[in-house]
């Protein structure tokens, strides 16, 4: 996540520092600026994606980033289907291998505790770990983003009570919350998925309804609200069209937080109920044949959350990096 | 300043009943409700349910029930959190032996950190774009991204399993004073908790002290003549070191949180193991009064850090915080 402070004042939205700066403003050619945008109806965003892949090709940790997630979705999804293993029958696999077997003779990073193939395993874990990670992160921003518009635009005491509320969240420490959720709900993949949303969804908030608050005094909202725009539209087709730079950012460094959190699930024991499993659940697994010296029932699965979760935060930072100008320029 | 704190202190105070309702809605969300836990098997009939719903109050209005846990609360020197059928003891009683070792824990850790982090900072600062700086930015992302419970296992298999220079996990039982008696128990808990907490520090104090070394007052200083050293610990360290006691309260529930995960790696007996064990038994009592406990102790942490960002920083204009 990002280092940086959630404001928790009302941002001034006379003070020119609390202005959004658009995408990518200092690779900003005379072309792109042709035909200057009447109002602010935000439709096309095809040009800021084309901002967001500029900064892409200018940033290398970002393509490292961007090689690192896409090998791992290859490895983990269209893996499989190359390298077939069993791993949701213990007693099968156990007629093929003897547990913890050690890497080499048919598997090429040994076997686990259950008789299961490391490297089969590793695929199937990080499905779940994967899926989780952007489905949560999903749900977490799409929640939080429409919760902090809401809360922006209303203001006065809906903004007080709806922001009380994500403080009340937010005082909570998150893991604390999150073995509660899932001790009192006992958790399948889908229910992580939701309950880790439900501790990620607080920050896109705060930072959505900052946006807001500076958005809704611009001309160009109040030009709509004078035209007689509804707040379904003022919401959906102006406020959060302008902040998507931010909530593309948070979303990134969510996904990488969310997969931290389910390995942290994983490795105390909460994690996907077998068969099925997750990268920290392995972990969690091989730690206990720490004296053992089974080596790759722990290096590999660490291997995994660390590059995955590192790949995201490069992204993330690459992105912020193109909103945050001002920073850059020092 | 007083007007301030007054504020601060209600404002801590809303934020606690909130957590209050919020923990007493989750116990109303257990699936088959708190007699199933109390009475395992013997839930089988609707006549136990309903003699142990009625014994315990359960058949109240939900109003009448948040008064009386409200109430409970209230006792502060002695506040009901509930009944824990694992223990056969009160909650209280349980997180009373264990919430002292993991203040110490996160206390200690959020020290450490900040003694590291922020010399480590500005150095990077005033070295910054050179490969010293780069290099630490790195090491600060791989730190950042390497979860705790994957740092602490690391430090298991190198200093305890191939060094043996410390035990795999603390004593398990014994008092508040037998982390002090047997330091090394404690030592690489700590270690782990604090690496974690130095990296974003360290990034955070990075990012701080280039703000401050970019506004104004810092190139009027330069522009006065004073000296390179003058200019980053005289102005701009300054300034730049307010923003952290602010951090360090916003940090407090994720120190807490990573102290959950670092007391399961080394099985050091604290609230976060207890909650562990807890929810991995079905104790939701435990794990629900843990949550309070954890998280009052850290809105008051946050409190003292506020109070310390207004002693620190008069000039904070304190109408809209």
């Amino acid at each position: 996540m990002s280092a940086d402070l959630p404001s928790g004042g009302v941002p001034d939205p006379l003070d020119p520092m609390n202005r959004p700066l658009p995408l990518g403003l200092e690779s900003i050619s005379p072309a792109d600026v042709v035909a200057p945008p009447e109002g602010g109806e935000a439709r096309s965003t095809g040009s800021m994606l084309r901002q967001i892949g500029r900064v892409f090709i200018e940033n290398k940790l970002a393509i490292v980033g961007v090689i690192i997630v896409i090998a791992f979705v290859l490895f983990c999804f269209v893996g499989p289907l190359l390298y077939h293993t069993n791993q949701t029958n213990a007693q099968e696999a156990l007629l093929n291998s003897t547990e913890n077997a050690p890497p080499g003779h048919g598997h090429p990073l040994g076997t686990d505790d259950y008789g299961y193939d490391m490297l089969g395993r590793l695929m199937f874990g990080g499905q779940a770990s994967l899926i989780v990670g952007l489905a949560s992160a999903a749900v977490a921003t799409s929640f939080g983003v429409i919760y902090g518009a809401l809360s922006g635009f209303f203001g006065s005491w809906i903004d007080a009570l709806m922001m009380r509320i994500v403080d009340v969240f937010l005082s909570i420490p998150a893991l604390f919350l999150l073995v509660a959720l899932v001790s009192i709900f006992h958790a399948s993949e889908p229910l992580i998925i939701v309950v880790i949303a439900a501790i990620s969804w607080l920050v896109p908030a705060r930072l959505i309804r900052g946006e807001t608050l500076s958005l809704r005094v611009r001309e160009y909202v109040q030009a709509v609200r004078i035209m007689g725009g509804s707040r379904t539209r003022i919401i959906g087709r102006h406020i959060v069209p302008n902040a998507i730079g931010t909530i593309v950012v948070f979303a990134t460094f969510q996904v990488a937080d969310s997969i931290l959190l389910l390995a942290a699930l994983g490795f105390i024991g909460l994690g996907i109920p077998l068969p099925g499993t997750d990268w920290g659940s392995m972990l969690s697994n091989g730690v206990n044949y720490a004296f053992n010296d089974y080596w790759w029932e722990i290096y590999p699965a660490g291997l995994c959350i660390i590059l995955v979760v590192i790949a995201f935060n490069f992204i993330g930072d690459a992105l912020r990096d193109s909103l945050e100008v001002r920073l850059q320029r020092r | 300043m007083i007007g301030f704190l007054i504020r601060r202190i209600l404002q801590g105070i809303i934020v606690i009943l909130g957590v209050v309702v919020l923990v007493f809605t989750l116990s109303k969300l257990i699936p088959g409700g708190p007699a199933r836990i109390a009475l395992g098997p013997r839930a089988s009939t609707p006549a136990n349910i309903a003699h142990f719903n009625l014994v315990n109050g359960l058949d109240l209005p939900l109003w009448d029930q948040l008064w009386q846990y409200i109430h409970g609360l209230l006792v502060i020197w002695r506040p009901n959190l509930g009944y824990s059928y694992h223990y056969n003891e009160g909650v209280r009683s349980v997180i009373a032996q264990r919430l002292p070792r993991t203040l110490a824990l996160v206390g200690t850790s959020t020290l450490v950190a900040l003694i590291i982090a922020v010399p480590l900072g500005i150095f990077q600062v005033v070295r910054r774009n050179t490969i010293s700086d780069y290099v630490m930015t790195g090491l600060s992302f791989v730190f950042y991204a390497i979860p705790s419970f994957l740092l602490g296992t690391l430090l298991i298999l190198y200093f305890a399993v191939d060094l043996k220079w410390f035990p795999v996990s603390p004593p398990g039982g014994g008092g508040f004073f037998t982390i002090f008696t047997d330091p090394r128990a404690f030592l690489l808990p700590v270690v782990t908790l604090s690496a974690i907490t130095i990296a974003s520090f360290s990034r955070f104090m990075r990012s701080s002290m280039m703000d401050a070394m970019a506004e104004d007052y810092v190139r009027t200083a330069k522009a006065k003549g004073a000296g390179p050293q003058r200019v980053l610990f005289g102005h701009a360290m300054r300034n730049a070191l307010i923003p952290i006691i602010t951090l360090v309260g916003l940090s407090l529930p994720a120190i807490a949180s990573g102290a959950l995960v670092t007391e399961t790696v080394f099985n050091y007996p604290g609230m976060g193991l207890m909650t562990v064990s807890a929810a991995l038994s079905d104790d939701i009592p435990v794990v629900l009064g843990a949550t309070l406990v954890i998280t009052v102790a850290t809105v008051i942490g946050s409190l003292l850090a506020d109070i310390l960002y207004a002693v620190a920083d008069p000039r904070i204009r304190f109408g809209s915080a």
